[in-house]
């Protein structure tokens, strides 16, 4: 009978905290498998718009990405509330883009330097006028495959 | 004398070792969409070369600066898209024996419109101030056209939608033969459709 007898009465026993760990870690496993670290700081508002037909970019070492978008708040007074492109950290020209694409290029392996695909980052927003711009400094660096990024999403959301 | 063993660490601070690491992750990634509409851009000709395409072979789209479509001159709303671009790229207007003929379309026939899915165009012309948001979704709308047709015709040929057996040859992990059987598949299917969808706007 004895044996059995350890509790003292009335104490309610403390609720174990030895899974916390594990619970805590398997959130951090979760955020680490789905997220991709920043390499550069957006500066442009950047709400991509939805599709339904998406492809998804394979490899990661085979795309040069271009932002388009309005400044944000903070770069609103130096550069207005026009739609800007975003190279790098670096706001840019049109006429930019294509000495971008090659330098990037560039810095790519041998091999990979003929499968790149441009994946243009472009704000719904943003006016056609400056898309057709880049689409044709890009055809002038022979740039052909365009990735046009969007979130999945019913495309008609993009039309308010 | 008593043997002990090693004393138990306490773990107790596992968990804001954990938290810290987490709040790491959290603060330096973010979740990046990595998905799109992928296009192949026309190469620059220094010299244009002209193909004269039979009108009725192209189906003009404009985007006016506030996202009202044009379909050959006439105004439609956004949901009719997906029909219009099915009937005329799937239409099979040439007559049975002409070189153009098409055996598996299913569309009307109307030999006012395409030949052939081999010569439907589809232009996509915009405004200057026509939003990007726009431009997506007609571009989203014209592939889930072709891709309803190639789904069609893939069914009807291996039992299997197009976009399955394409998704099962991008598949890193899939067998070489079986990658070799896929492709054959989807170079078949791209073949009877292929997305012939040009941008007016670059010239």
């Amino acid at each position: 009978m004895s044996k059995f007898k350890k509790k003292k009465d009335g104490e309610l026993p403390a609720v174990s905290t030895a899974s916390l760990p594990d619970i805590v870690f398997m959130l951090l496993f979760f955020f680490m498998t789905v997220t991709v670290m920043k390499d550069s700081t957006i500066k442009v508002e950047n709400v991509l718009p939805n599709a339904t037909e998406i492809k998804k970019l394979e490899k990661k070492d085979r795309v040069i990405y271009i932002f388009v978008g309005k400044p944000t708040k903070e770069y609103e007074n130096v550069y207005g509330t026009e739609s800007k492109i975003q190279l790098n950290d670096k706001f840019a020209d049109v006429k930019a883009v294509g000495d971008y694409i090659l330098a990037e290029r560039a810095k790519k392996s041998e091999e990979l330097q003929n499968v790149l695909t441009t994946a243009l980052k472009v704000d719904k927003n943003a006016n056609m006028g400056l898309i057709s711009d880049i689409k044709q400094e890009l055809r002038k660096v022979n740039a052909l495959k365009v990735n046009y990024t969007t979130y999945e999403g019913d495309a008609f959301n993009n039309l308010q | 004398m008593m043997n002990k063993g090693a004393p138990e660490v306490n773990a107790g601070s596992m968990a804001d070792i954990a938290f810290l690491l987490l709040i790491f992750f959290l603060v330096t990634t973010v979740i990046e969409s990595d998905a799109g509409l992928n296009r192949l851009l026309p190469r620059i000709n220094p010299d244009q070369i002209i193909v004269d395409r039979k009108k009725k072979n192209v189906l003009p789209i404009f985007i006016d600066a506030k996202g009202q479509l044009l379909v050959q001159e006439r105004p439609i709303e956004i949901n009719e898209l997906k029909a219009i671009a099915i009937d005329f790229i799937d239409n099979g207007g040439a007559p049975a024996g002409d070189p153009a003929y098409c055996n598996y379309c299913k569309g009307n026939g109307n030999p006012k419109s395409s030949d052939n899915p081999n010569n439907a165009i589809i232009s996509v012309n915009n405004n200057r101030e026509t939003s990007y948001g726009a431009y997506i979704t007609v571009q989203n709308e014209l592939v889930s056209a072709y891709t309803e047709l190639r789904n069609r015709e893939s069914q009807k040929l291996y039992g299997q939608d197009f976009t399955t057996i394409e998704s099962a040859f991008l598949n890193p992990e899939t067998e070489k033969e079986q990658k070799e059987i896929l492709k054959e598949k989807v170079l078949v299917i791209q073949g009877k459709y292929p997305l012939n969808i040009s941008d007016a706007t670059l010239k």
